[in-house]
């Protein structure tokens, strides 16, 4: 059975319903404290899909994710590079995002080169939102047909279903400089967009969201595992019950996630028989 | 040892939102002149045994971003015309301090006290109207300090030490005009009769009290933690008060009140308990009321208000009284889930100039919502109801009504401490902070309280909550059994009223050493009545400790083992280092409160009528639309995280475009299950003038507001909130017994009981000029219900065009109290209030139920402010739609009186037959229809839609 690791901290408050995501998507589960973490970083390695949840990890205390990404990059960094090694797909929303890019997972080495030995320097920063607020709403989401990324690769939506939740303070997506943003493009690592007409935040080229080179590290603003069922849709009473059928956009995410593992340890299984 | 300075700032290239809202803040609160720009820079001060390397180190790797911040260490010397910093007062709670200072432990192995300030370079103005903007906007003297330069201390303040010995108060042989200066003086706010009652007992016993019990006596005998004044014996002349229970009549027709809570809200819940309702599983006696919600689920609601301190310091007196709230669920039984929050804000309008001694309204609410938000969103519990007040009466007494919904185990909704269980507490340390909160709130507030009672004003730390939640849920849920047999919050009074109450029935001994302090020096007085923030304490069998232990380690939540429950004689014993420094028994602390008798008069105003039925509708509309009491809350609601725990069905905002104001909320509490639980509330204090109306009207709001998004009026249970302005006087609690009588009636009525309820019965403010502000008679009733399939919810916003509308319940012409007549007081109409009928309102309810259960309805609005035009109104453009209805027999004044009981409903036209069936009881027209066009149409008069939504979005924006 494939396993997830929900890992939680102080703060982090997203963890149930991510958990639930990867149960509805198939998945079971298993939630892991950073206080044992990094007693223990081992227990990354028991991972088939890992789930860094959304919250105000510390408070969000100096930055959003800030301090639990540093005390990750000193105990965890390698447990998580040998688990992407080992074809493991992680999600990262809202505070996850924060923390994945501040721990080195996001954007990663580029295609072709190998994961450094030690969490490289922040390449992408998340800032407070250009109205200096913590806001939250459903926007429109826009997935770019290249992306590398297994998680939003493949999405069914209609115009009523291309909705996501945000809620969050610092989600303004900064890269370090404009030809890092034209890499990310190129390489099919931008994994979500906001419509440019809906930009909630000032995020620099409507960037929503981000993968790795591998494509299996998604981190974005918004939380997917805010939309398993057609009720929490932002105006699901007015849609008929025939557009409500088929699974929403945020489950349809935890589903391609889950089925890239269960494909992987098919072939795996082929291979060896 | 060396206090270092590191300033973190954004990159000169990149964005500084906080400097521009600063900015923008200036502007909106109209100060002159105004900088040319603002820069901010995140001051962090480090003390403790490191090194200039060390310094760098902390700068490089934890505190700056590298891709759009800059650090330096020191100070940066800058091109401003001026700067100001804004630091914590010493003693004040600074949680991202404390959070650096555990980073720091765990990153480099080093003990470091931190503490953060903020930087403001302000460009284009001097330093004397910087520091207007950083008064006004950017700091409160209560909790910061606000430096005209960039303030680098040689050491930090460290906790002055106190005489540890807990001194013997002479109170036998004082004279009664001493004994009532001592009250005051030591800020006990205990009556003559009650300072007599505490002078005998002691002369009974042979000694003195000591310092700590009369501080005991005085915080559990307060009207904050014992509402001496509800359950009082009252003396009541007035109408409408015969054949009430534990009403006494007399025979010149004066009635004594024995108890009324007893005699009126709580009477109205027993008695439907007995006539029948059987899902309400806990009433009145724990730390918030709960029901059933299915056959292994029980639903939990407290709302309290934390009016005083918001009054001095917004911010922190609304986080911390959301804090509390949600402690109150970690509270009850053993232990809710908290699962939803809800605010309700009464100030004065933004224009209204605040008296000496008080903060501008504007200011006020936007840093309660800033504490709202900062602390619910933190915490991870959606704040999703809610509603604000414009008053100018609020001026100098703001009231912040937090509420908060969890959901537990039904097998887990009760539990009680036994001899030998040891007695832990869980969280947050105890400091100077927050002492004399449970006294103050039972006070007045004067021009001075801001710098009487600063220290009863607190800064909370989310964090250190939710880490508590999360380890005292884990221990709840333990394979092996729940490892607590009780457990409390600390709230007001502190260690003194959690463990008191818990130990009532077997008393408690307290070793007060063993509490954790945030800085050395209180005294055992003080650690025994800090209401420090974020502490539970719990009653812990010695063979769940280790256990409990070693989950509060997981998640980091400080633990203490402060005694053990169970004494000879049930008898409270205080200790500190072994020596008693206090004994009090529990019969004479909680038993011991002499019962007071107040006299209450009540006459009604003879209601009038100010001549012919006349108002200009077309240009009436706008203006209500844009009456910040009715306006869009969207500014406030976005800010709060309403969605996080993935359970919300039917939000504060609906619609297509997500900007319609939904008329209650919708969860679902079980994950997985299809069972909804709908969360709403009544508010009619433009109806104070009889409070009476205003309680009834209050109750019909509530139920109706929660029918409309699919609750089911059989199953909401309701809870009290009352903000008096006194209740000292007659004729005020003449009023208070009228509200109550109003409670009473309407309960039964609608056959809602209330399951829990708080009051606050001081909130005046006295200028000064000593001219006193009185607030309006405030009861807030808020409500849950169960939704049986949340498939049935249904939202106001208009559906389809062609469908049909339905106007439930009769309209008449009374605008007493109406918006319309606020926006337009010269306005001629009916000035009476409306009446609740209690055969139509609950009747109309039920109907309004039966047809969104059968499926048959596509939007459902209650008609309240702004009354039936407000409503079509947002209905049309919630929906993004026109609505064309002609209305026969309603004069243009009743087009906007607030009728209560009323409903809009929008039904497909194949429906409109099956509907009108099922309301063939009450009031029921088919009004107009929903149609394709921009305009709102009504008989005669037209508007576009757009227009009127743009009032609506402008109205009330911070």
């Amino acid at each position: 059975m494939t396993k997830a690791l929900i890992i939680t901290a102080p703060g982090i408050n997203c963890d149930v319903e991510l958990e639930e995501a990867f149960q509805l998507a198939g998945a079971t589960t298993f939630r892991s404290h950073i206080n044992q973490l990094m007693d223990e970083p081992s227990i990354i390695d028991e991972a088939d899909l890992i789930g860094l949840p959304g919250g105000f990890s510390y408070g969000d205390s100096v930055a959003a994710g800030r301090i639990m990404a540093q005390l990750m990059r000193q105990t965890m960094y390698e447990q998580f590079v040998s688990a992407l090694k080992r074809g493991v797909p992680m999600i990262a929303p809202c505070n996850g995002f924060q923390i994945a890019v501040q721990l080195g997972l996001l954007p990663g080495p580029t295609p072709g080169q190998g994961w450094s030995e030690t969490p490289s320097e922040p390449t992408v920063s998340l800032a407070q939102n250009n109205s200096a607020r913590f806001i939250d709403r459903w926007v429109g989401i826009d997935v770019p047909q290249d992306t590398r990324c297994i998680w939003t690769k493949g999405l069914e939506t209609t115009e009523q279903s291309a909705l996501i939740p945000i809620a969050h303070g610092e989600g303004r997506f900064v890269p370090k400089d404009e030809e890092l943003l034209r890499q990310l493009d190129v390489d099919g690592q931008i994994a979500c967009r906001y419509l440019p007409s809906d930009n909630p935040n000032g995020s620099v080229g409507d960037v929503m969201g981000i993968c790795d080179s591998s494509g299996l590290v998604l981190g974005l603003m918004p939380h997917p595992e805010r939309f398993l069922r057609w009720s929490q849709h932002p105006y699901w009473t007015r849609l008929s019950k025939e557009s409500r059928s088929g699974d929403p956009l945020g489950l349809q995410m935890f589903k391609n996630a889950v089925a890239y593992v269960n494909n992987k340890s098919a072939e795996k299984e082929t291979v060896h028989t | 040892m060396p206090v270092f300075r590191i300033e973190i700032a954004p990159q000169p290239t990149a964005a500084d939102p906080a400097g521009q809202a600063a900015l923008h803040q200036a502007e909106v609160a109209g100060i002159h002149p105004l900088p040319r720009e603002v820069k901010t820079t995140a001051i962090y001060l480090l003390e403790g045994d490191i090194d200039e390397a060390g310094v760098n180190t902390i700068a490089q790797s934890l505190l700056h971003d590298p891709v759009t911040q800059t650090h330096f260490e020191g100070t940066r010397s800058s091109k401003a015309d001026a700067t100001i910093e804004i630091h914590p007062l010493p003693g004040v709670m600074d949680p991202a301090g404390q959070a650096v200072e555990l980073a720091i432990e765990k990153l480099l192995g080093e003990e470091v006290r931190v503490q953060t300030g903020v930087r403001y370079d302000f460009y284009g103005i001097d330093a004397t109207d910087a520091a207007k903007i950083a008064h006004r906007c950017l700091a409160n003297t209560v909790v910061h300090g606000i430096h005209n330069e960039p303030y680098h201390p040689d050491e930090f303040p460290s906790g002055h030490s106190h005489d540890m010995s807990v001194p013997e108060v002479p109170i036998i042989g004082l004279s009664d005009d001493e004994l009532e200066r001592m009250s005051r003086e030591s800020h006990l706010f205990l009556d003559l009769e009650e300072m007599q009652t505490i002078q005998s007992y002691y002369k009974e016993i042979g000694r003195n009290p000591k310092e700590i019990e009369l501080e005991t006596l005085a915080q559990t005998w307060s009207e904050h933690c014992v509402h001496k004044t509800l359950k009082a014996t009252i003396h009541y002349s007035g109408p409408n008060a015969e054949n009430r229970p534990h009403h006494e009549l007399h025979d010149d027709g004066t009635h004594t009140i024995h108890n009324l809570l007893k005699s009126t809200v709580a009477a109205a819940t027993f008695e439907l308990i007995d006539e029948g309702i059987d899902w309400c599983l806990s009433v009145f006696v724990d730390n918030a009321g709960i029901i059933k919600f299915d056959d292994e689920h029980a639903v939990c609601f407290k709302a309290e208000t934390h009016n005083h301190p918001s009054a001095l310091e917004p911010y922190g007196g609304a986080a911390t009284g959301i804090g509390g709230c949600i402690r109150d669920i970690m509270g009850t039984g053993l232990s809710a889930r908290p699962i939803a929050a809800t605010d309700v804000f009464c100030v004065a309008e933004f224009e209204n100039e605040a008296p000496q001694g008080c903060l501008q309204s504007r200011r006020i609410l936007g840093e309660v919502v800033r504490g709202v938000r900062d602390y619910g969103n933190r915490m991870g519990i959606p704040t999703l109801n809610g509603s604000v007040w414009f008053d100018n009466n609020y001026a100098g007494n703001p009231l912040v009504f937090c509420g908060c919904v969890g959901v537990m185990p039904i097998d887990k909704i009760e539990g009680d401490p036994e001899h030998g269980d040891r007695i832990i507490a869980i969280g947050g340390r105890t400091g100077r902070d927050g002492i004399h909160g449970a006294t103050f709130s039972s006070a007045e507030l004067t021009d001075t309280h801001a710098d009487e009672f600063s220290h009863a004003v607190q800064i909370g730390n989310a964090i250190t909550e939710k880490q508590a939640l999360d380890a005292i849920l884990e221990a709840r849920d333990a394979e092996e059994g729940c490892l607590f047999r009780a457990i409390t919050d600390c709230g007001a009074g502190g260690f003194s009223s959690a463990i008191g109450e818990m130990g009532e029935k077997i008393g408690a001994t307290v070793n007060l050493e063993h509490a954790p302090l945030k800085y050395a020096g209180l005294t055992p007085s003080e650690i025994w009545i800090s209401e420090a923030q974020e502490r539970m304490v719990l009653a812990v069998p010695q063979s769940n400790v280790a256990a409990l232990q070693a989950i509060c380690d997981k998640h980091g939540a400080e633990m203490c083992d402060l005694g053990e429950f169970g004494t000879e004689g049930a008898e409270l014993v205080l200790k500190y280092d072994g020596d008693t420094v206090g004994q009090i028994s529990m019969s004479f602390l909680h038993d011991g409160l002499p019962g007071t008798t107040r006299i209450a008069l009540w006459s009604p105003e003879a209601s009038s009528h100010n001549g012919e039925d006349k108002v200009n509708i077309e240009a009436l509309l706008p203006k209500l639309l844009a009456h910040p009491n009715i306006a869009s809350k969207q500014s406030i609601i976005q800010q709060y995280d309403h969605e996080v725990q993935g359970r919300s069905v039917v939000r504060p905002l609906v619609g297509p475009l997500g900007d319609a104001p939904s008329d209650a909320a919708v969860v679902t509490p079980v994950r997985g299950s299809s069972r909804g639980l709908a969360i709403g509330s009544g508010l009619a204090t433009g109806l104070s003038s009889d409070p009476y109306i205003m309680a009834t009207a209050a109750i019909d709001e509530c139920v109706r507001n929660i029918v409309c998004v699919g609750g089911d009026p059989e199953t909401t249970a309701i809870l009290d909130n009352f903000c008096w302005p006194s209740a000292n006087d007659e004729a005020s609690l003449g009023r208070l017994v009228r509200c109550a009588h109003g409670c009473y009636d309407a309960a039964k009525a609608y056959r809602t009981p209330f399951i829990s309820g708080k009051d606050s019965l001081n909130n005046q403010f006295t200028k000064d000029d000593g001219e006193t502000i009185y607030i309006p008679p405030t009861l807030l009733v808020s409500g849950f219900s169960i939704v049986e399939d949340i498939e049935q919810c249904v939202t106001m916003d208009a559906k389809q065009s062609g469908n049909k509308l339905l106007l439930i319940g009769t309209t008449t012409d009374s605008c007493g109290g109406s918006h319309a007549l606020m926006v337009e007081p010269s306005m001629e109409c009916n000035t009476s209030l409306p009446q609740v009928s209690f055969e139509e309102g609950p009747a109309n309810a039920k109907a309004v139920h039966n047809a969104i259960k059968c499926g048959l309805i596509q939007s459902a609005h209650d008609l309240s402010e702004g009354g039936l035009l407000v409503s079509l109104a947002e209905m049309a453009f919630g929906g993004g739609l026109g609505i064309s209805v002609s209305i026969d027999g309603l004069s243009d004044t009743m087009l906007v009186s607030e009728t209560p009981s009323r409903y809009l409903l929008e039904v497909a036209p194949e429906d409109v037959g099956a509907v009108q069936e099922l309301m063939n009881s009450v009031h029921c027209v088919e009004i107009g229809e929903v149609n394709d066009s921009d305009e709102l149409r009504v008989n005669e008069y037209s508007w576009n839609c757009d227009t009127l939504r743009s009032c609506w979005l402008e109205g009330m924006v911070i």
